[in-house]
């Protein structure tokens, strides 16, 4: 319990590999508010924090946790948070403000069954869109999609090693079944683990004049944390390269083209998914998350059956793999999405397709991960 | 009234002001209205600064949104200007993950008692280890003049056309029945007894309050028949320092003395001394 990195097998839920993965990624602040199903990754951290030498807080709403980790990240210290639905919609304003002010910070939200006070502890994938664009103006997220404990604890980690490289925040985006679903987790040993650390300015505090002066090619500014002398001069209101304000369109253009064309540019790099059988399939399913183990079982039945079907299994949703669904488009008769939503997911499959094929819905709106049987029905349907 | 006793205010010539090297190069002029009762606080939080000879790598400002919001971007310490209503909580992040630092919040009354006030009575009762001074100038002034928290019975401003028909919060007694081990009230005029609280305040370990009284003229002055420095002078001629009163007979009256003073100074463990206390304790289990 006091070790840094637990490493070893272990037989967990996701939710606790969630913890265990930030702690091994480096996380030594975590600010939360109890929130079902999501609760044990804040109770995990509440007993291992502070033996690593991190702090937790339990903080009175969202909006307070979702800040305080952007306050904890300019001291120097990888933060995160956890949360579902109701939870994860007051914290969009901080989505978008560690957005403006590039503070590196990791969000997990185990999706439930919405809107509103919805289902607290049944499974939804209603947040897809909601990861997306739910802070208000320009700005791109990265979410990451765990369909296992196990990937649970390496997205986790992955999560804060993307933050500190992007200076963005992440989102590690789960569910309900997955974040209570126990399993098998190997927990590599310290040293096999991939940490990347936040890139400090070059210039002593006298010398760096303009604190998000980027270069060209990656467009992310070395990140100076407080007390060192660095005099950290941060807003979310539109800055410029000293980070003084700047109320003008031309101002406000050449910031946020920077801060999404950061990320935009490595979509490529971003991009995470597991292909099993899509190359000569005729029918493509596309799904993340609990869905996506769900449609395995579909998809076997299927290809016993002699229907030739494949699973694209999304670990990134966003950025969306577009080019990727476009090419499936090009050769599969049919593109079917499954997802715990009445229609969300596969508004971007649609988009992304662009009309070269069949895009078909296979949706609830939650309480319920779909059946394979209905996953396996429509797989008959459409390949009539 | 202005105390110079800075290496930077014996160095900062004849063209510049005293302050000039405290703040950010081209931040100036700053946005606030002639008569506006912020930029004085802030003067006196610099000079407090320099008494106390706080360390300038440990100074933090935090600030939320508005007026005062824009206190910390002028500053050349580590600024951080945050989200409507946050200050508190982005500065509790800032403090926890670097104690050492001095972690200041300076923001307005709608800023920390109204979209921020469930995040102000938390911050008390931890007692977490942040100073804390709101400027209340009753209204939103960045806004354009908006009935706000602290707008006293009857008080025109742009969304209580009719009068303000909402009681105000009493934010000295609202902060010390939480448990804020330092609250006082003061008047963005009387720059002298500020400058010493707010430097007392950063002698003290936990969560300290200081309320400063502030005209806003052109907001809410002018549709108050407080034009341009009457309220001030109003602020000036009802205010009776009354250092130890009882904070629950210290709400702003309609009518009569505006009561200032020191009202709490005590000890209580802080957030911090705590969390140390139980780090030793998990620190003899594991041994």
């Amino acid at each position: 319990m006091y070790d840094r990195v637990l490493s070893g097998i272990h037989f967990m839920s996701g939710n606790i590999a969630c913890a265990e993965g930030a702690i091994a990624a480096g996380c030594r602040f975590f600010a939360g508010y109890p929130i079902t199903p999501s609760s044990e990754i804040a109770e995990r951290l509440a007993a291992r924090l502070p033996a690593v030498g991190g702090t937790f807080i339990q903080m009175e709403d969202e909006l307070a946790s979702s800040i305080a980790i952007a306050g904890a990240s300019w001291g120097g210290l990888k933060s995160m948070t956890a949360t579902s639905g109701p939870g994860f919609s007051l914290m969009q304003e901080h989505i978008g403000y560690a957005f403006m002010t590039e503070t590196p910070v990791v969000l997990v939200d185990i999706q439930r069954g919405g809107p509103s006070t919805g289902l607290p502890t049944l499974v939804g994938q209603g947040d897809m869109m909601q990861a997306r664009w739910g802070s208000h103006g320009d700005y791109e997220m990265i979410a990451l999609c765990p369909a296992s404990p196990q990937e649970l604890f390496d997205f986790t980690l992955r999560a804060f090693n993307l933050a500190e490289r992007f200076r963005t925040p992440v989102l590690v985006m789960s569910d309900e079944v997955v974040g209570h679903m126990v399993e098998r987790v190997e927990i590599p040993t310290a040293e096999a683990l991939e940490i990347v650390e936040r890139h400090q300015p070059p210039s002593p505090p006298e010398e760096l004049t303009l604190p998000y002066h980027t270069d060209e090619v990656n467009r992310i500014p070395p990140m100076a944390p407080a007390g060192e002398g660095y005099r950290v001069n941060m807003t979310g209101l539109t800055h410029d390269e000293r980070g003084y304000p700047t109320m003008n369109a031309e101002g406000q253009d050449r910031l946020v083209r920077r801060l999404v064309g950061k990320i935009r540019q490595h979509a490529d790099e971003l991009e995470l998914c597991v292909e099993d059988g899509i190359e000569d399939a005729d029918v493509v399913v596309i799904a993340y998350g609990i869905t996506a183990r769900v449609s395995q079982g579909a998809v076997r039945r299927a290809r016993e059956a002699g229907l030739k079907v494949g699973l694209l299994r999304l670990q990134v949703a966003w950025p969306f793999p577009d080019a990727r669904i476009a090419r499936l488009a090009e050769s599969a008769r049919a593109l079917l999405v499954p997802e715990i939503n009445l229609g969300q997911l596969v508004r971007e499959v649609e988009r992304a397709a662009h009309g070269a094929t069949r895009v078909v819905a296979v949706s609830h709106a939650g309480g319920h991960y779909p059946a394979a049987d209905t996953i396996l029905a429509a797989i008959e349907e459409v390949n009539k | 009234m202005t105390v110079l006793t800075s290496q930077a205010a014996m160095t900062a010539g004849d063209a510049g002001h005293p302050l000039d090297p405290e703040l950010r190069e081209g931040r100036i002029p700053h946005i606030w209205c002639p008569g506006c009762g912020i930029g004085s606080v802030m003067q006196a939080f610099l000079e407090a600064v320099d008494t106390f000879q706080l360390e300038r790598n440990r100074l933090a400002v935090v600030s939320g949104i508005g007026c005062t919001g824009r206190v910390a971007g002028y500053l050349k310490a580590d600024s951080f200007h945050t989200t409507h209503g946050r200050p508190i909580p982005f500065a509790t992040g800032l403090k926890l993950a670097r104690p050492e630092l001095h972690v200041n919040v300076l923001s307005g009354d709608g800023d920390l008692a109204a979209i921020g006030g469930n995040h102000l009575i938390h911050a008390a009762r931890r007692n977490i280890d942040l100073n804390v001074v709101c400027i209340n100038n009753f209204n939103y002034g960045m806004t354009g003049g908006q009935v706000g928290p602290t707008t006293p019975l009857g008080a025109k401003t742009t969304t209580s056309p009719f009068g303000c028909h909402e009681h105000p919060f009493n934010l000295v007694d609202l902060v010390a029945s939480c448990g804020a081990v330092y609250v006082a009230r003061w008047l963005s005029m009387d720059v002298r007894r500020l400058r010493r609280s707010i430097e007392e305040s950063f002698s003290k370990t936990g969560f300290t309050f200081i309320e400063v009284l502030a005209p806003c003229p052109v907001n809410f002055g002018r549709r108050n028949q407080l034009d341009e420095a009457a309220q001030g002078r109003m602020l000036v001629e009802r205010s009776e320092i009354r250092n130890g009163a009882d904070t629950r007979e210290v709400a702003i009256p309609d009518e009569g003395p505006i009561v200032c003073g020191k009202f709490v100074d005590h000890e209580r463990p802080s957030y911090l001394q705590l969390l140390e206390g139980l780090r030793a304790r998990l620190q003899e289990h594991s041994t």
